[in-house]
């Protein structure tokens, strides 16, 4: 274990390093780079969300793919009906601002999450895991099936949303647009996360038995818990939607909710930076791989495989483990 | 009723079961995997596709059908072996986030190696000629006899596992291990070779199961996972570690799918437009296994028989 100093010390090392290099990136990327780390952005978040859930609150969700994808498809619906001036279900008018879009896809998320986590968190262990997946199939099929929004062809939004009259096309413009999203809700989530409610999630985790003897009620807490997190993961998924202008059954499917764990894990699960490391490491991965091969999933495969037999604690615990090294080499 | 629907009911009904032990297969190995070694294991239904894979390729190229039987047996039970003595093994100790993911590590691995040896396009296998011509079971009742064998081979497994557990010694030490595994370890029972013997017996069943569902449904690329989700619907269902669960769930869930794809659209035709009806059918019949296990895991958090404590 690397004592408090040292992760303090990778933890502002990795915090000074990110900022200056998110703000200076339109300067030197070219705009296929630009693009990457736009999704890696947008990515982090909904492997941040999943991180508050399973690394703060030891609840495997395998389900996240949910909230993310339905994220997405607020977007996405509420453009189609703003396109054709047609209320949605009667009622609803359609919106491309995206100060209206992403607050509703974040309110839908949450509900689902709130539905989805009330059942869930009924059980636990295996049981909790394979019902989480249960849930989001349940909507994956459903969308599949939903021809009024493109069935398995999915919703193009012609348009990115608008926003403050900023000029959306512009993939500059964008990625700062999403760059101050992500730093929101990043300040959001290391409040959330460093508050008392934080500390109690961290406590059940260790022992919910405990805990209860405390006086905390685990459910309430937990169920809380997997809300933010599913709304998180929604605002993920609208942001996404936003900059791929797209939004498919692809966002719900399982390997999706696979593939933000495997972001999660490279990082460090349970660490506040890790899921920003590990959804880097995971799409750089996979653009690089992609570009070499046609087969990049079998090497992003043994990948996984050497990460998770190999290593514990991810990017974040080694990068700790490098800064313990480097201080005991001055002292 | 008609006679005419009553027959097609009938039809499906079979259509289900034969579904079902095709997930019984699957959900026997698993659920054993996991009631007794604690491994949460996602690559199940890549032995299902290595199976497959080996039997229909040498039959194909023999002619043979019946030689395809042990080559998918060889083929997936190898498989399973190796795999658990490179990976699995390594897993025991851990949570379960590090099972699935390194297991689902293997399902892109599983994947990219036959889409690399073998390519994209489906493979196929013909039915023995004997086998496929629908026999008259009731008067208008016509069934491929292919499927009955199918139906009947699975329920002679069921019929075997049960004996192997209930009335053998290493049945003993399974049924022990799966209520619990500390225990059994520590009355000194090599659980290592349990684990093995398990697994194996696993992998077998899930590379009979990949092989002889080949002629019904194609074998590709892919056909594993689509098959483990609804296994493991069927493993939670049943409740960890019970053969029996896996047994009961695995013919309720497959009737009950099978029912809803054939039933569904046809039924929503008459409230809106077919291709709609079509599409939001096939829709919720695909949601509806998944429906059903949240519905048994809210009244029974276990499931419907589950092992130990």
């Amino acid at each position: 274990m690397p004592s408090p100093d040292a992760r303090n010390l990778a933890r502002r090392i990795g915090l000074a390093v990110l900022v200056v290099a998110l703000l200076a990136v339109p300067m030197f990327a070219d705009s296929s780079s630009l693009s990457l780390v736009t999704r890696i952005l947008i990515y982090s978040i909904a492997a941040a969300s999943l991180n508050f859930v399973l690394g703060y609150g030891g609840m495997i969700s395998l389900g996240h793919a949910a909230f993310f994808g339905i994220g997405g498809y607020v977007v996405g619906m509420l453009f189609v009906h703003h396109a054709d001036a047609t209320p949605l279900m009667g009622f609803i008018p359609g919106s491309n601002q995206l100060l209206v879009t992403v607050p509703a896809a974040v309110v839908v998320s949450g509900l689902l999450a709130l539905i989805i986590g009330a059942l869930s968190l009924r059980t636990g262990g295996v049981q909790f895991i394979m019902i989480t997946l249960a849930f989001a199939q349940m909507i994956f099929f459903f969308f599949v099936s939903l021809k009024a929004y493109g069935g398995e062809d999915g919703i193009i939004v012609r348009r990115t949303n608008e926003f403050l009259g900023l000029n959306m096309r512009d993939r500059v413009t964008l990625y700062y647009v999403m760059l101050g999203f992500w730093a929101v809700f990043m300040l959001a989530l290391w409040r959330v996360v460093h508050s008392s409610f934080g500390t109690v999630l961290r406590g059940m985790k260790q022992n919910e038995r405990r805990m209860a003897a405390l006086g905390y009620a685990p459910y309430r807490y937990k169920l809380y818990a997997f809300v933010l997190s599913g709304m998180g993961a929604g605002l993920s998924g609208a942001l996404m939607a936003n900059f791929l202008r797209f939004a498919s059954p692809d966002m719900l499917h399982w390997t999706k909710s696979a593939a933000l764990m495997t972001m999660v894990i490279l990082g460090g699960v349970g660490s506040f930076l890790g899921p920003i490391w590990g959804t880097a490491a995971y799409l750089v991965l996979e653009t690089w791989l992609a570009a070499q091969t046609e087969y990049w999933q079998l090497w992003l495969g043994l990948i996984l495989l050497a990460v998770v037999l190999g290593t514990r604690g991810g990017i974040n615990a080694g990068m700790a483990r490098l800064a313990a090294l480097m201080m005991r080499g001055r002292g | 009723m008609r006679p005419g629907s009553m027959i097609l009911v009938l039809e499906q009904l079979l259509n289900g079961l034969q579904y079902g032990v095709m997930l019984f297969l699957l959900a026997a190995g698993l659920t054993l995997i996991f009631g007794i070694m604690g491994v949460i294991n996602l690559a199940h239904g890549s032995l299902f596709m290595v199976g497959a894979y080996a039997g229909t390729l040498v039959a194909g190229a023999t002619g043979n059908f019946w030689l395809g039987i042990p080559v998918a047996l060889v083929a997936a039970g190898a498989t399973g072996l190796a795999v658990e003595a490179l990976v699995i093994r390594r897993l025991y100790a851990r949570d379960h986030l590090d099972q699935v993911l390194a297991t689902f590590g293997l399902i892109l691995i599983f994947n990219q190696i036959i889409t690399l040896t073998v390519g994209r396009q489906p493979v196929f296998v013909a039915i023995p000629e004997s086998l496929a011509a629908p026999v008259e079971l009731l008067p208008g009742l016509f069934y491929p006899p292919y499927r009955l064998l199918i139906i009947a081979a699975g329920l002679l497994v069921a019929l075997g596992l049960y004996l192997l557990i209930n009335r053998t010694r290493i049945g003993m030490l399974v049924r022990a291990g799966a209520t619990n595994r500390d225990m059994v370890r520590a009355l000194g029972v090599d659980i290592r070779l349990l684990y093995t013997v398990v697994f194996g017996l696993g992998a077998l069943l899930a590379g009979f199961a990949g092989y002889v569902s080949g002629p019904i449904s194609a074998v590709q690329v892919g056909m594993g996972e689509q098959i483990l989700l609804s296994t493991f619907v069927v493993v939670v269902v049943g409740g960890v570690g019970s053969i029996k669960g896996a047994c009961v769930a695995g013919i309720l869930l497959g009737v009950v799918d099978t029912m809803l794809r054939a039933f569904l659209p046809g039924l929503l035709r008459g409230v809106m437009p077919a291709s709609e009806a079509d599409a939001l059918g096939i829709g919720i019949a695909s949601m509806g296994i998944y429906l059903l296990m949240a519905l048994v895991l809210l009244i029974r958090p276990k499931g419907l028989f589950a092992a130990g404590g």
